[in-house]
């Protein structure tokens, strides 16, 4: 279950930053993003799959939540 | 290596790596690597961030050195105490040379060595009240210091002592920020971790219990993070910042101040140097905050020219217009330490082996002078410094992760580079095998190098040591005049 740090990048793509892996990666795509709820499993740019309950409203970004691996 | 090629490069590690045993061959094997353009993602070629083999000699230091040396200690108005025996403060006090003004001893403390001086009884029965006396002490002697901050060095850690406890406490009474720090040595395989630590402990301990504090601020208001003016680089990064029309309110840490910490943000933007060490809190600001932060590269002007704009494009016409002129104006000066170094060091191939940053970020420099970065290294990298690396270094040429003595001293008799970049460590073995060396981490007793101005004296530096006539009287009188003869007797 690892922490992990939502940002814009400089592109406007969602990185996915977990400071203990070093892992740093492009959201390349996410389950649930209607505006209403967002989460469900979400999968980076180097195939990594990680699962987030929905939260509704959607989260503001930048921010921290927590992931399971998916 | 223009002219080496990728198996060469290849053929190289695999003979470097022979002499070690099969299971430490294979460890270090993921830490060396031929540098591909093409490759995205560095973690496909490189293992970083690991501990060290037993046996082998590495150049790291540890967490307190992270915290300690680097992140806390450039804060010049409060005091940092080596908390524990007195060597690791007193064997690397005042090294790094992070410029700052004030008068030490009285309103800033930077040279000073301040520490609890652990003695047999301290780990027996605990040193907890021998910090509270200490935090009495300085407030007595020192009343201008604006705080303290307790590093621990590995004993605390060990012995269990609550140095938190004691810091709220004092703190209380004081009404002073007293910040303990969680940097015991062992913690983590590199001063990495210190600083990751440090940038917590600035986190907890001043930027959050700063909330709200008043502070008039502006819309050009950024801050210099992860700058430790070593040899005056903040202040050669500042006056360029300013020129184009910002307000710089804060430098972390060289020069920089504890009210400083605490206005950061208050800024708008966060200019992230060492990205590193500072990383961390940058990240949490744009998140708690909504200050966002970029990296920018000053070193050498090619790179300047690059980051200037790049920061000016975050702000409206008037600074972008600013920045068009700063870098209108330096123009002259730089082209006039080109045209004169240029011609001198033209083709020259360089060796790099620092700490987080500069593997990547001195690259343009000696690009903008015509010498080529051949191999590069980092002592304490993770893998987010190394994907920053793959773009900046030219195809086939060498990349070491955590390089041990050996692996370092055999590329370079291979590779033969004509200057190498180091530490002091590395020092003296190369300049005794006849190679001319830079020391830079704390640039050899110059700088600065950031900025126009540190540019100027950076290609000074470098034409200085490559082009030092020493190096002409490498092989002893004798063996000339034996030479000599042989080629008259022929
Ligand atoms: S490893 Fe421990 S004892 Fe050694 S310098 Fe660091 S804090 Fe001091």
């Amino acid at each position: 279950m690892p922490n992990v740090m939502l940002r814009y990048n400089d592109k406007g793509e969602l990185l996915f930053y977990v400071a203990k892996k070093d892992l740093e990666e492009v959201i390349t795509s996410i389950e649930t993003d209607d505006g209403a709820s967002w989460g469900g499993t979400v999968e980076l740019s180097n195939g990594d799959r990680f699962f987030i309950d929905p939260i509704s409203p959607p989260p503001e970004f930048p921010t921290t939540l927590r992931f399971k691996r998916g | 290596m223009s002219e080496m090629t990728k198996e060469q490069t290849e053929a190289l590690i695999q003979e470097v790596l022979e002499v070690y045993p099969e299971k430490a061959q294979k460890e270090r094997a993921k830490h060396l690597t031929v540098n591909d353009q093409s490759v995205e993602k560095s973690s496909k070629c490189i293992t970083s961030n690991r501990k060290s083999l037993p046996g082998v000699m590495t150049i790291r230091g540890c967490a307190y050195a992270g915290s300690k040396g680097v992140v806390w200690g450039p804060v010049k108005d409060m005091v940092h105490v080596s908390h524990g025996p007195v060597g690791c403060g007193q064997y690397s006090r005042a090294g790094r040379r992070n410029y700052y003004v004030g008068n030490t001893g009285v309103d800033t403390f930077g040279t000073m060595n301040f520490t609890s001086d652990f003695q047999e009884k301290d780990i027996v029965f605990g040193g907890d009240k021998k910090l509270a006396k200490i935090v009495d002490e300085i407030d007595m002697l020192f009343p201008l210091a604006k705080g303290i901050s307790i590093q621990s060095e590995c004993p605390i850690g060990l012995i269990g002592d609550d140095i938190e406890a004691v810091a709220k406490t004092k703190s209380k009474e004081t009404g002073k920020t007293i910040v303990p720090v969680r940097c015991e040595g062992f913690r983590g395989v590199s001063q990495s971790l210190g600083h990751h630590i440090a940038n917590d402990a600035i986190r907890d301990w001043v930027i959050d219990p700063a909330t709200g504090k008043e502070f008039a601020s502006t819309e050009y208001d950024v801050t210099i993070i992860g700058d430790y003016n070593i040899g005056g680089d903040a202040w050669a990064s500042r006056i360029l910042l300013e020129e184009m029309g910002l307000r710089v309110i804060a430098q972390w840490s060289g020069d920089g101040t504890l009210a400083e910490m605490e206005n950061t943000p208050k800024a708008k933007l966060n200019l992230l140097h060492c990205y590193r060490s500072m990383n961390y809190i940058s990240r949490y600001m744009e998140e708690k905050f909504g200050v966002p932060w970029m990296e920018y590269n000053f070193f050498g002007p090619t790179k300047i020219e690059e980051s200037l704009r790049a920061i000016a494009a975050q702000f409206d016409d008037k600074i972008k217009e600013g920045a068009e002129r700063v870098i209108e104006k330096y123009k002259p000066q730089w082209q006039a330490v080109v045209d004169k170094y240029r011609p001198r060091l033209e083709g020259k191939r360089v060796m790099l082996y620092v700490g987080g940053l500069r593997p990547r970020h001195i690259i343009g420099a000696y690009e903008d002078l015509g010498m080529e970065v051949v191999g590069t290294g980092y002592e304490f990298a993770h893998n987010d410094d190394y994907d920053r690396t793959i773009n900046e270094m030219g195809n086939a040429t060498l990349i070491y992760d955590d390089v041990t003595g050996y692996e370092f001293e055999e590329f370079v008799k291979r590779v033969k580079p004509d200057l190498i970049g180091s530490g002091i460590k590395e020092k003296y073995i190369f300049q005794k095998m006849g190679i001319p060396f830079r020391q830079m981490h704390s640039w050899d007793y110059s700088g600065p190098y950031h900025g126009y101005d540190g540019f100027a004296i950076f290609a000074r530096d470098m034409d200085m040591t490559l082009n030092n006539p020493c190096w002409d009287s490498m092989t002893p009188p004798w063996k000339k005049l034996g030479e000599e003869t042989a080629i008259a007797a022929e």
